[in-house]
């Protein structure tokens, strides 16, 4: 009896979440995906469908994405995103990962505040910390001043992060700097998820077994937080490779990224057409990360009953 | 390192010679203070080689910190750990020729069977073919061949058990550590593993101490026990050493079921003793250095004392009249709770030797309660 009353409160309980995803993701998509393949006229768009005379007539205009296929530039802005995005994702993971380790291994009172001073920059609004490193990063700015100062500016030249000694702002390197620090968050607080819950005594397991502490670092703890690690790097990766506020704010002339171009269709060229084919393309492209991520989501909960 | 024949025998021959008066593992005045608190207090015993040595105490009385700094996990505050007469002082656990079989076994969950077995053994450097004979081999020893590449979580609780122990003999440790090894199995299950898991650790040859809180696991499996309370062991000595002659009241009471009687010494010669206590004078078929009139505590266990509806040929001591409150029935023997004039109450057991008698003892009647002069241990501590 119990069983039969809980039933249609399940599938309730599932059908809110998936009426969310119907209404707020795949229908927006659906027309974004409409008006990629729709001619513009002067102000709307031609319908796709038409009824004239009995006759049902699709018209769809491919054109865009040929274009798209055709002209290298969009290939090599989507290029330089997964790069960009690539790049930052590293650089969030070197970075987040002794953080969230050391978060993990603090004594349990003074956890909760940890990941409080993670989340605190949240309370700041993101456009005022991200137009804060344009002056850490000009010249004369404290850490443009560290980093001249110690000559590692010769390094990042060396790297092809900037293009000049001593010029740091609208680069390579302040790019992925500021979309480093802004997902930061996102990537420390899945690791430190998973590195919190490990169990401490496979550590001493491992080195009762002959493991040295760095031996036991990279085959127990690394692997056993291998799910934050994917959760994180997605949750990072994924909206840099659209992130359209930091590269306008930080990046260069040569810092070609999706989004710019994007918003370059809609606002600059009116050609809603192109701006959707663009973007439906991109969603194409982080669907395959996304899949990947959530077949070894899959795995690690079958792993973890 | 020379190629082991027969992959099974933990110990490496050869290297035996290091202590010379049979200790093979020597704890020597062990100490270890957590802040103020001291978890293991003076703390010495050797141990032989090959001997299984069973750490028996209520939780918190500091076994489990004593395997610990014997694993290398704990640093002694002060003391010395010699093994085979090397001093452990300094080395850190992955440099000790000591190997612990976890409490709940702490199996890698993201390594298989197999390569939770070849894990200690890759950290050697030791040859892949030579990694594969010898995980086989435990394998085998463990009865676990078909399950090679499963993951812990696939077992069930004794088969990750049995891959906890393949993990921690691996290596042919020169001392096994075992941390409460059944805790987490039901009760029929650890009666069947407890005589396997001898029987593996004989067979091995590998000298062992145990950490329990369970008497029954320790007096099945050791060959000898402390009793540890405190940070102390308040005595060591074979199961049966500990059951029949318990030397203070709190090893009586720990080590099985006991009647434990305050009473005075009244007479105290060369071959025997008299005691009173309260309801029933003790007449106990040996002397006790103390003096008359001192303070002491008989403890009598419940299947020495013999109930029966006659009274006794002498009822002057060794006896006493009791109405019975309680009775338990176990299977193979049912323990009486038996109440004394006093009101103080003496259990006693008899073993079910007949499926069915018609002049069973019951509930409310009144027995009377005989034992032998050679049935007591007299306790003055």
């Amino acid at each position: 009896m119990r069983v039969r009353h809980l039933v249609p409160g399940r599938a309730l309980v599932i059908a809110l979440p998936m009426l969310f995803l119907l209404l707020f993701f795949l229908a927006p998509f659906f027309i974004v995906g409409k008006i990629s393949v729709s001619e513009m006229e002067t102000v709307t768009f031609k319908p796709v469908l038409t009824v004239v005379d009995g006759i049902l007539t699709l018209k769809l205009k491919l054109a865009n994405y040929a274009f798209l296929a055709a002209d290298d530039l969009y290939l090599k802005t989507y290029l330089s995103s997964i790069q960009y995005a690539a790049a930052t994702t590293a650089l969030c993971l070197l970075v987040g990962y002794p953080f969230a380790y050391f978060m993990a291994r603090a004594r349990p009172a003074v956890q909760p505040a940890l990941v409080m001073l993670v989340m605190l920059p949240f309370w700041t609004s993101f456009l005022l910390r991200v137009y804060a490193w344009r002056g850490l990063l000009a010249e004369g700015g404290w850490v443009a001043d560290i980093i001249v100062g110690t000559g590692l500016d010769g390094l990042l030249l060396q790297l092809g992060l900037i293009s000049a000694p001593g010029k740091l702002m609208h680069t390579p390197f302040s790019l992925v700097i500021g979309m480093s620090y802004t997902y930061l968050p996102f990537m420390v607080l899945p690791l430190y998820a998973s590195l919190a819950k490990m169990d401490l005594r496979l550590l001493e397991a491992a080195a009762d077994l002959g493991a040295t502490p760095w031996v036991a670092f990279w085959r127990v703890t690394v692997p056993l937080s291998r799910a934050g690690i994917i959760a994180g790097s997605m949750l990072v990766f994924i909206p840099c490779i659209g992130e359209f506020v930091i590269p306008e704010l930080l990046g260069g002339p040569e810092t070609l990224m999706i989004g710019r171009v994007i918003w370059d269709e809609f606002f600059s060229n009116n050609d809603w057409p192109m701006a959707s084919t663009v973007a439906v393309v991109m969603v194409l492209l982080i669907i395959v990360p996304l899949a990947v991520f959530s077949k070894y989501q899959a795995e690690a909960q079958e792993a973890a009953r | 390192m020379a190629q082991n024949e027969a992959p099974v025998h933990a110990v490496p021959a050869g290297e035996a010679d290091g202590a010379e008066d049979g200790a093979f593992l020597r704890i020597d005045d062990l100490v270890k203070e957590f802040g103020g608190y001291r978890a293991v207090d003076h703390v010495s015993v050797d141990i032989a080689k090959g001997e299984i040595f069973a750490l028996l105490g209520p939780s918190g009385c500091g076994k489990s910190t004593l395997l610990r700094m014997l694993a290398g996990f704990e640093v002694p505050t002060s003391g010395r750990i010699l093994l085979d007469g090397r001093d452990l002082a300094s080395a850190p656990p992955y440099e000790r020729p000591i190997n612990m079989m976890f409490q709940s076994y702490a199996l890698f969950p993201h390594l298989s069977v197999w390569e939770n077995i070849a894990f200690g053994l890759k950290r050697e450097g030791r040859p892949k073919a030579e990694i594969a004979d010898r995980v086989e081999a435990m394998l085998k020893l463990v009865q676990l061949g078909r399950f090679a590449q499963r993951k812990p979580h696939q077992l069930s609780g004794g088969q990750q058990q049995r891959v906890a122990l393949a993990r921690s003999l691996a290596r042919q440790p020169q001392l096994l550590l075992l941390d409460e090894p059944l805790g987490a199995l039901d009760k029929k299950l650890r009666e069947q593993t407890q005589i396997e898991l001898v029987n593996i650790i004989e067979q091995v040859g590998v000298t062992c101490v145990m950490v329990t809180h369970d008497q029954e696991e320790a007096m099945t499996m050791a060959q000898r026990i402390a009793v540890m309370r405190e940070g102390r062991f308040l005595q060591v000595g074979a199961p049966g050493d500990l059951y029949e002659t318990p030397g203070s009241r709190f090893v009586a009471d720990f080590i099985g079921n006991v009647n434990l009687m305050d009473g005075t010494l009244d007479v105290d010669a060369a071959d025997h003793c008299v005691i009173g206590c309260g309801d029933v004078r003790h007449y106990v078929g040996h002397g006790i250095t103390g003096t008359q009139g001192m303070a002491v505590t008989v403890a009598l266990r419940p299947e020495k004392v013999l109930i029966g509806r006659e009274p006794p040929q002498d009822t002057s001591h060794n006896a006493v009249r009791a109405t019975v409150k309680e009775k338990s029935y176990f299977g193979s023997f049912t323990v009486y709770h038996l109440s004394l004039p006093s009101g103080a109450m003496l259990k006693a057991s008899a073993a079910n030797v007949a499926r069915w008698r018609d002049d069973e003892i019951t509930w409310g009647e009144t027995v009377w309660a005989s034992w032998s002069p050679t049935a007591q241990v007299v306790l003055t501590q």
